[in-house]
């Protein structure tokens, strides 16, 4: 029987957590499985053909990224997909008539987001960890850019859900924007193999600075510096977290 | 000081693109309502479907906001000191909402906390225990009927003892165990003190609860008074007969037809006359024709009759 009893925002932050923990499977396993899956294929592919910052193998570096990805992935899952099952089965209505503030809405959905994010990515490195062992030159750099990164994408999220009427819209934002994003921020190479004009459009995205930095966190190497990622994911997460609290104090699209 | 009170409150639903394109206005739903709820009373708002009943409760719960004018709770804005009205109030949704991940007990420790409620479980089980719900606490609520959840909006809207409890239309749909079960209880925490705000449609029940009323037609109150004054200043007596033809619209409008029974208010004898005489000459053929006192659905529709725009009784 459930004694542990928080109050307040932590009572929203502890509701959204035991939220995705009661279906742990779908919301924690899943992800893990497939971020082994995609090592697997890729290590297996490119494994002994790909060398990275000089001696570090493939799947070693491709480890860091799987990692991040799946965070990034699933912190923006967690809020948006509250907020939108909460909107359109309208249970929302319980958190909407209680005396919580938006800023105390804005620490639960954005908490739980970074819960979730960091439960699939350490769930994602323990596993991957039996196909190779990453160094961990700088563990503060590791655990400040998961943090931030979770942090940004469940803002993200939330923003998103509070957008969203509608499932198929959630997904335009998940598929179009959130995916190619990720993708494409370096996850599955260094920017430094691209070609100088997508080096350039690489750095347009944010998402590099996180995978970017986090990497540094690991190898002591990146292609650019983590204080630069640091101060670029930083006031990312302040401008995206201004625009969430204003939603979360107007209303918008939940109170008429 | 009141337990509710609406000031010139009005609600203005902005047009759709669709309407703006067609050069349409925004919806009016409520329209400059002004009345207030003293502490302990157990009040009725009654209203067709579309007067705007659900729209002032959703202003007062902060769901949505007024146009123009401003609600308080015990005193509290509920704009400007939303935390403090929020907990004096406990709102029953019309809606068959739920969370599908939980169960009833975690459902109302999680509800309890937002209130910065913590040991509530004398009170969760006292809950359970009046609305029927004992054997049910370790039950996912994607389980229960819907007359079970139903019971579990109503102990979620008291898990933090407000002492403003409303109720927007809780018996819609449900059995007739659950209605007494319901009544009982909150018949019981308005005896205790509690403020009772209830919307409904079964009129019966109003009557038989509210200690005042008021009817909403088209976003505006057209009556609010004493229970017992409205039914007073009604038709005290009803003529009602049985037919298979349909009524000239004259009488139709202020009829309380049900199937075949049809039920019209008369005031005496000699009304009771001309309304046989106005039906022999429309050729309608009555049988089983008695009299009987009036109740609160006779005066609810006479109200809503006599409050009809000229365009619609011409129609």
């Amino acid at each position: 029987m459930m004694k542990f009893q928080p109050t307040g925002w932590h009572a929203l932050l502890y509701k959204e957590t035991l939220r995705f923990w009661k279906v742990g499977f779908q919301t924690v396993g899943a992800p893990v499985l497939t971020a082994v899956l995609y090592l697997m294929v890729f290590g297996h592919v490119l494994e002994g053909h790909v060398k990275v910052y000089g001696s570090i193998s493939y799947t070693a570096f491709l480890i860091p990224g799987l990692v991040m990805m799946s965070m990034l992935q699933n912190a923006f899952a967690n809020s948006s997909s509250s907020i939108i099952q909460s909107k359109i089965m309208g249970s929302l209505v319980f958190v909407l008539i209680t005396p919580l503030s938006h800023w105390g809405w804005f620490f639960a959905y954005v908490g739980s987001s970074v819960i979730r994010g960091l439960a699939v990515g350490l769930g994602v490195f323990v596993v991957t960890l039996f196909f190779a062992v990453p160094d961990f030159v700088a563990p503060l750099w590791i655990l400040a850019f998961a943090f931030l990164g979770a942090a940004i994408l469940g803002t993200l999220g939330l923003i998103a859900g509070l957008w969203a009427e509608k499932f198929d819209q959630m997904a335009v934002f998940q598929n179009f924007l959130i995916m190619p994003m990720t993708f494409l921020s370096g996850v599955f190479y260094s920017i430094g193999s691209l070609p100088p004009f997508w080096q350039g459009v690489s750095h347009l995205n944010p998402f590099f600075y996180m995978i970017d930095g986090f990497r540094h966190g690991f190898f002591g190497v990146s292609d650019v510096s983590p204080w630069v990622s640091l101060a670029i994911v930083g006031s990312a997460w302040l401008v995206v977290s201004a625009i969430a609290v204003n939603l979360l104090r107007i209303g918008y699209k939940i109170r008429g | 000081m009141s337990a509710i009170s609406f000031q010139s409150v009005s609600k203005t639903y902005p047009p759709s693109r669709q309407q703006r394109a067609q050069g349409k206005p925004g919806l009016r739903a409520v329209d400059q309502v002004d009345f207030a709820i003293e502490e302990g009373e157990f009040f009725g708002l009654l209203g067709p479907n579309g007067a705007g009943k659900t729209t002032l409760i959703s202003m007062l719960a902060g769901l949505a906001r007024p146009t123009t004018g401003s609600i308080a709770v015990h005193g509290f804005d509920v704009q400007r000191d939303y935390a403090q009205a929020r907990r004096h109030l406990g709102i029953v949704p019309q809606e068959l909402v739920f969370d599908p991940f939980f169960n009833v007990r975690e459902s109302l420790r999680i509800q309890s906390g937002y209130f910065g409620i913590r040991n509530n479980d004398a009170w969760i089980d006292e809950l359970l225990q009046n609305l029927g719900l004992a054997d049910k606490a370790t039950a996912n609520l994607r389980q229960l009927s819907g007359g079970m959840k139903r019971r579990v909006l109503v102990a979620q809207a008291l898990v933090h003892k407000p002492q403003v409890i409303v109720l927007d239309e809780p018996t819609a749909g449900v059995d007739v165990e659950l209605r007494q079960t319901l009544w009982q209880f909150v018949a019981r925490l308005n005896r205790e003190g509690s403020t009772v705000l209830l919307t409904t449609h079964y009129l019966e029940e109003a009557e038989a609860l509210c200690h005042r009323i008021a009817m909403l037609k088209q976003g505006r109150v057209i009556a609010l008074d004493r229970t017992s004054e409205l039914l007073r200043a009604a038709a005290s007596n009803v003529l009602r007969f049985k037919t298979d033809a349909d009524l000239p619209w004259a009488i139709a409008q202020h009829a309380r037809i049900t199937g075949r029974i049809v039920q019209l208010p008369a005031q005496n004898a000699h009304e009771v006359e001309q309304l046989l005489v106005a039906l022999r000459e429309a050729g309608v053929a009555v049988e089983d024709v008695e009299m009987r006192k009036a109740d609160l659905e006779d005066v609810f529709i006479d109200l809503m009759a006599g409050e009809q725009t000229p365009l619609e009784v011409a129609r």
